[in-house]
């Protein structure tokens, strides 16, 4: 794949070549709206996504003349809980400011922001690194609102005028920005996961919304240890600002790009500049930015309308909630979870609290069926795991404990009750699924059953009807068996617990052995 | 009680829209005709700022002091003229024509409350409301003969007031008396938590003539070089006329003076150009062009919707903030402003209040003034006031050449009451 | 001291149109004034002061927000709820 728009033609001589022990830097710039009822300077209500357009605005947050803004004070509470859970400094004193700039989006003609005084800074994230455990520090928290949305009419490439709706101008944001720490798309995608997270646990963030999460990566390539050496010094390559994320896959895919284009161009010998450049998510490409970002003057003053915040005291009065890492400990002492079953299962909030609500009667099947099997499931029908009514599932598992089915009858069963729910919101219970189907397990004695016991029945056609499979298997190829296995298990419908399949099968070649 | 018609011959174009016919409501204002300056919002009335880019725009809300006006039974008649968002010491910057000083039509009201001074000096209505950025209200009560008081910083909410310099400026009534602008100002003080930069004391007071122990100081900056000494000589003799009445008058001196017009500027000019951006044509006032790009049409819409006065302003306050400017301007302008709050805390420590001419000059003929700056150093009495947040009123002082000349008193922050109570005393002296 | 170069690239970054007729102007009116504003050099930039009045807060209750209609009331150019702006490319 060649990406046209940034290659510059060969006319300078060759600066540097990627050498075998280049790293890449990277650092991140996270917008988060933040889970209040209302806007962060007005009374509107935050719930705009399903409504139509210009229907959760009022003077304020049109910004019409002579209206003035009002802190929420929710929006500073949760701010603070996200500075605190970042182990940062909360500010003696906060301050909000004016960026000003000119763009149908933003209808002050500024955007209300914290510039020099922001409200936490200095803090960490630890995160599973490529090499071991790593701390992302984190160099800044600070509150902002949202611009309106702007619709290009008239087709992407050459659009003939805008349509601006501003429901979502006034949303109250956290900007999380990092220090250039990560080094790999990798370790920035496990940063996102355990930042959302984080900000999940905290309450203060839903993930689910649409658009709740946007980045900006900044990203370059230098010999190994320049960061360390020299810090924000004079570069050898450019930095590229890559913008417009607005998905945790997008990142990965972002930056992986980024790299692999950087990469060919230091091959070639051509000058990395700094520059930005946009993601285009459908195409997984970034290319190359035409705004004047780079020239911005954003002339940054106080906002003459609000007073300060001097809310440390307050910060520190704050009890954090039980976060990620927390809780991964604690399942894994408290319902004996391996490592990665906590982990996956401490990996959304959501999943942490259905799990806990289904473990009770036996808290490792439970691990294992919700993180094993039911989250594959929702992915790949999209759907979330609020949809699924724990009782249901917990019904589910105790046929299983119990043995009246087997793990595959369980399989099919779960598959039938999420497609029931994302089909229509309601399900049939295990215990209707499994009478309409039949799928009660079949009980056998494999030494004693005879020919009318429905495994022996069903073993005995398989074998009729799998000559080379059974020629295989005298022959030394055990593998066989996991095949001939697997023909009967279908013919009972998965019903035959595949160690009685097993008992049979092996019983009835032997005996004509 | 009847309705209130109002069917003006506004001879000194102190209007830009009138309303006909008002229906009496009960209150303390009940069928009294007050007149709103048009940088304040109300709604259903098309709110202009006296420029063109706003002309047809109607607000969907009123303005916190409309309402408590409303709920006092007023009859709001009309939205007066002012210099283009405030900006201007003569209403000639106004995008719909000057407005006359009814005491000379010949020469300019001050501004940029002109339209409301004009529309209480030449009697269309007793009550009106202006707006005091960096004498705006003072300077047109000056220059046309009525009483005029910018409260406070805080004490009135500026939630609906179209801003262009947040920092410094408030809504004020103005009068003929100081009966009446105190009773005004009861009205317009209600507290308003719309308004973060608002402090919650309701101004309630009478006023009261005796003075005898106050101390009033005289800077001797009021008195200096550029103050016209016909000007100067009145205003003496109205601070005697105080002396006479018991007061302990103590002349001093206010050092920061030097700098307090400039970080007026640098301030006001700041503010305003970020106030300003707003006004795209998009959501309200007449449209930009939607064919050609945004930056393009965002241009155009403000070279043709703002006056050349407005224009510059913004340009200044772009500058002031820009990179690599904002240390040497704004940042100085705050750290100049301080030195005027700290000049008035020292001053404060010995005198009651502060009492100098509001205005170096009586009004100027119309098209006298030309060049901004000359224009701008009118102001220098007035903005000290703006700066530090403290009240000052302007009440008439007698003539020269004929033409009215103010006696400006300034009081410590949230003292309006004092203040009132010297002007009081002052209007019984004249009186007796 | 500004040029009318300098003066033009204000104009600019305020995005504020002007013609060149009072380019000219302009640039002598800016020099006047910016020669005035440089008494401000003799203040010390550290000076500003500390403000009384922090945290003022309001609730995270909701309020009635305008109608669709109330809000595009004083739009010249809406369609479909939406206002209409000249394009941003």
């Amino acid at each position: 794949m060649t990406d046209t728009a940034g290659a510059a033609p060969v006319t300078q001589p060759v600066t540097s070549t990627m050498a075998a022990d280049d790293e890449v830097i990277i650092g991140l710039e996270i917008h988060c709206q933040l889970a209040t009822r209302t806007k962060l300077f007005c009374g509107c209500s935050t719930d705009y996504r399903d409504d139509q357009p210009n229907t959760h605005v009022c003077p304020i947050c049109l910004g019409l003349p002579g209206s003035l803004p009002r802190v929420n004070r929710k929006a500073v509470e949760f701010a603070l809980r996200v500075g605190k859970a970042f182990n940062c400094t909360i500010a003696q004193e906060a301050e909000f400011a004016r960026k000003n700039y000119f763009y149908p989006d933003l209808n002050k003609g500024f955007q209300i922001t914290q510039y020099d005084k922001p409200l936490a800074v200095k803090g960490y994230l630890d995160i599973e690194g490529d090499a071991g455990e790593k701390r992302v520090r984190i160099t800044r928290i600070h509150m902002e609102e949202d611009p309106g949305r702007l619709v290009h009419k008239g087709g992407a490439d050459r659009p003939k005028y805008s349509l601006v709706d501003y429901n979502r101008a006034g949303i109250p944001l956290i900007e999380i920005v990092t220090e250039p720490d990560l080094r790999s798309p990798r370790e920035a995608r496990r940063f996102l996961n355990k930042l959302r997270a984080t900000l999940e646990y905290l309450g203060v963030f839903d993930s689910e919304k649409e658009g709740s999460l946007r980045v900006d990566a900044n990203i370059s390539i230098q010999p190994k240890g320049w960061f360390e050496r020299e810090g924000k010094g004079k570069a050898d390559r450019g930095r590229v600002e890559v913008k417009n994320i607005s998905s945790y896959k997008g990142v990965e895919k972002a930056l992986t790009f980024e790299i692999t284009r950087q990469k060919n161009l230091i091959r070639r010998g051509q000058k990395l500049e700094s520059a930005t450049r946009h993601f285009v998510e459908a195409r997984g490409i970034t290319t190359s930015s035409r705004s004047k970002e780079m020239e911005q003057d954003y002339r940054y003053f106080p906002e003459p309308d609000l007073r300060p915040l001097r809310v440390r005291d307050r910060a520190a009065e704050i009890v954090l909630p039980e976060l990620p890492d927390a809780r991964r400990a604690r399942f894994m002492e408290q319902y004996g979870c391996s490592p990665n079953h906590a982990r996956t299962l401490t990996g959304e909030l959501r999943v942490a609290e259905f799990y806990e609500t289904v473990a009770g009667a036996d808290a490792m099947l439970a691990a294992t069926w919700v993180a094993d099997t039911l989250l594959g499931e929702l992915n790949y029908r999209d759907m979330s795991i609020v949809r699924v009514p724990p009782d249901t599932f917990r019904e589910l598992l105790f046929l299983l404990k119990g043995g009246n089915i087997t793990d595959k009858s369980g399989v099919e069963i779960l598959r039938l009750m999420l497609d029931q729910l994302k089909e229509s919101g309601c399900c049939e219970s295990p215990r209707e699924c499994v009478n309409r189907l039949g799928l009660t397990v079949l009980v056998t004695t494999p030494l004693a059953a005879t020919g009318e016991d429905p495994i022996v029945k069903a073993a005995q056609e398989t074998l009729a009807e799998q000559p080379q499979a059974v020629a295989d298997y005298r022959n030394g190829r055990k593998e066989a068996m996991n095949f001939l296995v697997g023909q009967v298990m279908r013919k009972t419908r998965g019903c035959a617990k595949p160690s009685d399949v097993n008992a049979v099968l092996s019983r009835l070649l032997e005996g004509e052995g | 009680m009847l309705s209130v018609t109002f069917s003006p011959e506004d001879r000194f174009h102190a209007f830009i829209t009138t309303l006909p016919r008002a229906e009496p409501e009960p209150g303390r204002l009940s069928g009294i005709p007050v007149a709103v300056k048009d940088n304040i919002s109300t709604r259903g009335i098309p709110t202009t700022c006296g420029s063109r880019i706003l002309e047809g725009y109607i607000p969907p809300y009123d303005a916190h002091v409309v309402s408590l006006l409303k709920r006092e039974g007023a009859a709001i008649i009309g939205k007066t003229n002012m210099d283009e968002f405030g900006m201007g010491t003569t209403t000639e910057n106004s995008g719909f024509g000057p407005t006359l000083n009814p005491a000379d039509p010949s020469r300019v009201p001050g501004g940029s409350s002109g339209g409301s001074a004009a529309a209480v000096a030449s009697g269309m209505v007793p009550l009106a409301l202006g707006t005091d950025t960096g004498g705006s209200i003072r300077c047109p009560a000056a220059f046309c003969g009525i009483t005029g008081l910018k409260p406070t910083y805080g004490r009135v909410s500026r939630y609906g007031l179209i801003a262009y310099a947040n920092s410094l400026e408030q809504i004020g009534p103005m009068a003929r008396t100081v009966r009446e602008v105190s009773l005004l100002m009861e009205i317009l003080t209600a507290y308003d938590p719309r308004d973060s930069t608002t402090i919650n004391f309701p101004y309630r007071h009478t006023p009261d003539p005796e003075i005898r122990g106050t101390r009033i100081g005289v800077p001797e900056e009021y008195f200096g070089e550029g103050v016209d000494p016909r000007v100067a000589s009145v205003v003496w003799d109205g601070i005697t006329l105080l002396e006479r009445r018991g007061a302990e008058v103590v002349t001093c001196r206010m050092p920061s003076m030097a700098y307090a017009l400039a970080a007026y500027y640098v301030t006001c000019t700041s503010e305003a150009s970020s106030n300003l951006a707003r006004f795209d044509g998009v959501r309200y006032g007449p449209p930009a062009d939607t064919r050609p790009p945004w930056h393009e049409a965002f241009q155009e819409r403000r070279r043709e919707g703002f006056g050349a006065e407005v224009r510059r302003r913004i340009m200044l306050g772009t500058f002031a903030l820009s990179s690599g400017y904002y240390g040497k301007y704004y940042a100085r302008a705050q750290a100049a402003r301080q030195q005027v709050r700290d000049d008035f805390v020292r001053l404060f420590r010995t005198v009651d209040v502060i009492a100098g001419p509001t205005m170096p000059t009586v009004a100027f003929r119309l098209g006298e003034k030309t060049d901004p700056l000359s224009m701008y150093l009118s102001d220098i009495l007035t903005v000290p006031a703006n700066l530090a947040g403290v009240p000052a009123i302007s009440v008439p002082c007698g003539r020269s050449e004929g033409l009215p000349v103010g006696l400006q008193i300034m009081g410590q922050w949230f003292r309006d009451e004092k203040v009132i109570d010297v002007a009081c005393a002052f209007e019984q002296g004249v009186s007796a | 001291m500004v040029s009318e170069h300098d003066v033009e690239h204000i104009a600019e970054l305020a995005d504020i149109g002007i013609s060149r007729e009072e380019l000219a102007e302009f640039t002598g009116q800016f020099n006047g004034i910016l020669d005035y504003f440089d008494i401000l050099d003799q203040v010390e930039a550290a000076g500003a002061g500390e403000q009384d009045l922090a945290n003022i807060f309001r609730e995270d209750e909701v309020e009635p927000s305008l109608t669709q209609e109330e809000v595009l009331a004083n739009a010249r150019e809406t369609e479909d709820g939406f206002f209409r702006a000249p394009r941003v490319m």
